[in-house]
């Protein structure tokens, strides 16, 4: 042991020390790993640069006229492109936050249950039961949200503008009446929330589960009743993971075309009440609805209110990162 | 407020699985019991028992009797909870809570089932509970900064802190230096020597001289193979039954010739 020898001439077990086989394998797979990054990086700036290209004409058109030009334009007639940007990202955000706001704390719920509460059948079942409403298409959310939700909720609708109308989000009309149709925002934020609710709970769920015994087992020794530690152990670890699956949610929301289009009574407004018809519209439906019949300069406004969209759930990513990094010195992953 | 343990004919079941096997001894007041025996026999286990932490575990069951001055743990109507602030609870790995601050650490079961506290009492807890742990004069510049950002000794002594803060009369220690250097494990064991004045501490350890060094009386547990029950052998002063065990099985594995 007291001579000096070459590395390669070392062994542990018989093997050099300079494992050449190890090396090769560790760069293939470097190589592998950074070419599958690099590629969403070409596809984002991809699709990055279609929407800015395409977007041009009605971007930088400047003659006032131009959207006269836009066939599609017709019923809002002498509102430029910019304005009905505004009411439709409004509608946009407003419909998805709604949503999202009925189903995190249910998510959160549903996961917990199932993740803490329920016995083992139970909860192996539930699961089950969460991810299959994932699997269901859109457009049967929609017809399904149109045709039994909707008609079932307009007069819970009523009673709500009856008694809070006072609050803004459920403002009746003047006349102190709802849409009678109930084909408002909040029957598509309802829709869309029963749509993103599989994400969220199977995302959160598989954070709580992996809450570190540990910390669990630290709260109970304390005398922590059950909800007590799930508050001191479960929520602070998944906090960021609760983030990043509203995220994710939000994210559906943004873009959810089918079932929008086909429960809400659109319009273009700024009005905050969720219960009247004729009032929002989101970007992605109206997209939808006015592409078939869109002509070139038509289709260019579209996919500049496709870039607005794409730059919105871009924001909200970054901002879901920023909430996740905060006090990182603290989260749970050290 | 320390108070005495009796433990009458104990059985211990993971689901069907008989994991202890008819334990019958008693804990002294304001004294340090070890726990020690080979990997395996059912010494975590038991220990969890003195404070129905092993209910947390889905299936895990007892028979017989745990007696806290004369109450009887598992009577109906005992809430598990409530045990275990009287029976507070050191682990094997430290495990303060990485999102808490050390001092929020320390008051964490203390504001537990809805207990307020004022911030003045608050700050006097925190340091009489960490100059209690022997961690006082190397944090209490950093209280605001997270439990996770110290040493493993230290985290340990947080979570001593962090137990002796709610006031439990006894401590439950599962080898709590075996994940700890030599030095912080010193530390641990002079602590251990101050809390007995005030708390009965029970401490299991695979380190035979960390038991004869802290402990006043030892209980040693063995299994016959795997699969079989654990048992208590024999429990006597520790000083007894590191000079002369009655039993063959004690010699052997203190001597070191198995385990
Ligand atoms: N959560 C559990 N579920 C089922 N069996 C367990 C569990 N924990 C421990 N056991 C079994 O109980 C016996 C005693 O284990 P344990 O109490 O951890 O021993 P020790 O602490 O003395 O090493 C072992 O046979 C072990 O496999
Ligand atoms: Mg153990």
């Amino acid at each position: 042991m007291s001579t000096t020898r070459a590395a390669s001439e070392v062994t542990a077990e018989g093997t050099p020390l300079t494992a050449h086989t190890e090396r090769a394998a560790n760069k293939i797979f470097f190589g592998l790993s950074a070419a599958s990054a690099s590629l969403i990086l070409v596809v984002l700036a991809a699709v990055a640069t279609f929407l800015l290209l395409e977007a041009w004409p009605a971007l930088t058109d400047s003659s006032g006229d131009y959207l006269d030009k836009v066939a599609w334009i017709s019923p809002e007639k002498g509102q430029s492109l910019i304005e009905i940007a505004g009411y439709l990202i409004f509608g946009t955000v407003l419909i998805s936050t709604v949503a999202l706001l009925i189903a995190t704390p249910l998510s959160i719920g549903i996961a917990l249950f199932i993740s803490h509460y329920a016995p083992r059948r139970l909860a192996t079942g539930l699961a089950y039961m969460v991810d299959l409403l994932a699997a269901i298409p859109s457009v049967v959310y929609g017809l399904w949200g149109g045709m039994v939700l909707v008609p079932f909720l307009q007069p819970f609708y009523q009673w709500l503008a009856d008694w809070f109308g006072w609050f803004p989000l459920f403002a009746p009309a003047e006349d102190g009446t709802v849409s009678a149709t109930g084909r408002v925002a909040l029957s598509a934020s309802i829709v869309l929330a029963i749509m993103v609710i599989p994400i969220i709970t199977a995302v959160t769920r598989e954070v709580f589960l992996q809450t570190p015994k540990l910390h669990e087992e630290a709260a109970l020794a304390m005398g922590a009743t059950r909800w007590e530690m799930v508050r001191m152990a479960v929520f602070p670890f998944g906090r960021s993971g609760i983030v990043g699956a509203t995220m994710l949610g939000l994210g559906r929301a943004l873009g959810e075309t089918m079932a929008v289009y086909m429960i809400l009574s659109v319009g273009l407004s700024y009005s905050w009440s969720l219960l009247n018809a004729s009032s929002h519209n989101t970007i992605a439906s109206y997209i939808a609805a006015q592409f078939p019949e869109a002509n070139t300069q038509g289709v260019s406004a579209l996919i500049a209110l496709g870039l607005a969209l794409f730059v919105i759930t871009l924001l909200v990513n970054m901002l879901a990162r920023w909430i996740v990094s905060r006090r990182s010195e603290f989260s749970g992953a050290n | 407020m320390t108070k005495r343990i009796d433990v009458n004919n104990l059985n211990v079941y993971y689901s069907n699985f008989l994991a202890v096997e008819d334990v019958s001894l008693a804990i002294e007041p304001k004294s340090v019991t070890a726990f020690i025996g080979p990997s395996g026999c059912g010494k975590s286990t038991f220990l969890r028992t003195l404070n129905r932490m092993h209910e947390v575990i889905p299936g895990a069951r007892v028979e017989g009797e745990v007696l806290m001055d004369g109450v009887n743990l598992y009577e109906a109507g005992v809430d598990p909870v409530a045990v275990r602030r009287h029976v507070g609870m050191v682990f094997q790995r430290p495990n303060p809570f990485p999102t808490m601050s050390i001092a929020e650490n320390v008051l964490a079961g203390v504001k537990l089932n809805n207990k307020r506290i004022s911030r003045a009492d608050a700050d006097d807890l925190v340091e009489s509970s960490l100059r209690g742990a022997n961690l006082w004069e190397e944090v209490k510049d950093r209280l605001d900064k997270p439990g996770s950002s110290l040493s493993g000794g230290q985290q340990q002594r947080l979570c001593i802190a962090r137990a002796i803060a709610i006031k439990p009369d006894i401590l439950l220690m599962d080898e709590p230096c075996s994940a700890l250097d030599p030095i912080s494990t010193l530390a641990i064991e002079d602590l251990m020597q101050e809390l007995k004045d005030e708390y009965t501490i029970v401490i299991v350890t695979h380190n035979m001289q960390q038991a004869a060094r802290v402990s006043d009386r030892t209980a040693f547990f063995n299994i016959a193979g795997t699969g079989k029950p654990g048992k208590l052998i024999e429990m006597n002063d520790t000083a007894t039954m590191f000079s002369t065990p009655s039993e063959k099985a004690t010699e052997d594995y203190i001597s070191g010739r198995f385990g």
